[in-house]
């Protein structure tokens, strides 16, 4: 399982990079492995305002239906277009394709999340 | 409740699957990847576990007879050795199941039914049972194996001792050897491809899996339900608790061409007759994405805003990349070409009503 160590971690197998007030968000290797296939990503629209805890992006593998969550409140300032014509870059390669940048309210939201290591162990516990 | 588990779980964790709870079973879903396997057997061929698929015997000098009672399509026409698709309804007209029955003589027919509804099905065929046929649940003592794809003959017949060609589609021989052990073959499927279903006496059924891979070397790969689902998908084959169930009869489901109304007398035919006189209300339409979004199993059809019915089955079809479904919906909104609506999460997203999207089937019809 693949968990790099410059990104921060959720516990629903979304990752973070921190570059500035702006958030890259995608899905863990964890995630991609799990939900197998990825046929379709249904991404936030631009300028949206969310709340941290909510939903802003869907994954669909030929079998399931998964939700992404954003664990910081902000705005979308890019979706990656690229993958409603690739879905599948995000079983490839699921950290350098990431699914939207989000501009943070409250940088403290970031203390939240899952170092790698917590993430690994955290991972480990759901196998 | 802990699941059950076919003859094959152990092959199934050697060849890396990843096993699910399907229906109380424990089944691998996936071996490689849904799509790798997807195309794996519409290129080649796959080998599939499908020893959860329930087999019931009904023998006695009125087992034809009562197998036409029970079911929609005309069995007395069959041949010994011959199989036939059908239904097995309600008085009302809903599906109890769909199933394969294969005839070995006019005193001895076999059921191939669905899983899940195996108990349901052996309760409710004895519950019918004229008093001279014996009704036997089998399943136990068969594990079922298919070989699809269009390599399946090639692959197959170096290890059998029967010339395969022999079996023509429909059709089976309850005396082929396979890797020298004694199976009943037929030439029947669940993909849309050429291929064969294989029934073996449990205690064997692991031997014969390496057999099959080991013959087939790299044109052959384990395929998972995932996979199986998307192959019957494209094809259009129908699966129950989708396109048909209790509560949706086969003319509704499209299947009017295993349901034969003319002569003998079964469960169902009257409420079938008079829904065929009628025209049934509802019928089951093809339709291709148009906006963004995958169509799913019972999302909700609508049509101008207001609901017309629901999607049965809906993918992304790996074959034709892209995402198509099969919905159940009111007759008079069956125009090919006419936009309709799914709801997906609570939005409607753009579809077009079609036909002849679906996957041309490549399976050996004479």
């Amino acid at each position: 399982m693949n968990i790099p160590k410059n990104l921060l971690y959720t516990s629903e197998h979304e990752w973070i990079r921190v570059d500035g007030d702006q958030v890259y968000l995608g899905i863990t290797d964890f995630a991609q492995h799990h939900l197998g296939d990825i046929v379709f990503v249904e991404l936030p629209e631009l300028d949206t305002e969310v709340v941290s805890g909510d939903s802003i992006a869907v994954v669909e593998s030929v079998k399931a239906v998964s939700s992404v969550y954003s664990p910081v409140s902000g705005t979308v300032v890019e979706n990656n277009e690229e993958l409603e014509d690739s879905p599948e870059l995000l079983n490839e390669d699921p950290y350098t394709n990431h699914i939207a940048v989000i501009n943070i309210d409250n940088p403290d939201q970031l203390e939240d999340l899952m170092s790698p290591a917590a993430y690994e162990a955290f991972c480990a516990e759901q196998e | 409740m802990s699941l059950k588990q076919t003859p094959l779980y152990e092959m199934h964790q050697k060849y890396g699957g990843k096993i699910i709870d399907f229906g109380g079973w424990a089944l691998p879903v996936q071996f490689a990847g849904i799509i790798k396997e997807h195309h794996m057997v519409r290129q080649k061929a796959g080998l599939f576990d499908v020893s959860h698929m329930g087999e019931i015997s009904i023998k006695g000098p009125r087992a034809l007879e009562f197998t036409r009672y029970l079911v929609t399509n005309d069995v007395k026409q069959l041949k010994d050795k011959q199989i036939i698709y059908a239904l097995m309804c309600y008085p009302d007209g809903g599906v109890v199941d769909d199933l394969l029955v294969y005839k070995f003589s006019d005193d001895n027919i076999f059921l191939v039914v669905n899983a899940a509804n195996l108990d349901k099905d052996f309760a409710w065929i004895k519950e019918h049972a004229f008093p001279d046929v014996e009704v036997e649940n089998l399943s136990d003592q068969y594990a079922q194996l298919a070989v699809q794809g269009p390599e399946a003959e090639r692959i197959l017949q170096k290890i059998s001792d029967t010339d395969l060609g022999s079996i023509k589609f429909f059709w089976f021989n309850p005396e082929v050897k396979i890797a020298g052990i004694e199976c009943i073959v037929s030439r029947t499927g669940y993909t849309g491809e050429d291929g064969f279903e294989i029934y073996v006496s449990a205690d064997k059924a692991a031997y014969l899996w390496e057999k099959i891979l080991e013959a087939g070397g790299e044109n052959i790969a384990p395929i998972g339900l995932g996979a199986r689902d998307t192959l019957r998908f494209e094809a259009k084959l129908p699966l129950y608790g989708q396109e048909l169930d209790k509560d949706i009869t086969p003319l509704e489901a499209g299947l009017g061409f295993f349901v034969k109304l003319q002569d003998d007398d079964f469960i169902g035919k009257e409420a079938l007759v008079k829904q065929k006189q009628d025209n049934p209300g509802r019928v089951l339409v093809e339709f291709e994405m148009v906006g963004k979004g995958i169509p799913r199993s019972h999302y909700e059809v609508e049509k101008d805003g207001v609901n017309i019915g629901w999607v049965t089955t809906g993918a992304h079809a790996p074959t034709m990349n892209r995402a198509i479904g099969l919905a159940l919906i009111k007759r008079e909104f069956n125009l090919p070409g006419e936009e309709i609506d799914i709801i997906i999460r609570g939005k409607a997203v753009k579809a077009r009503i079609a036909k002849g999207i679906f996957y041309s089937k490549n399976t050996k019809s004479k």
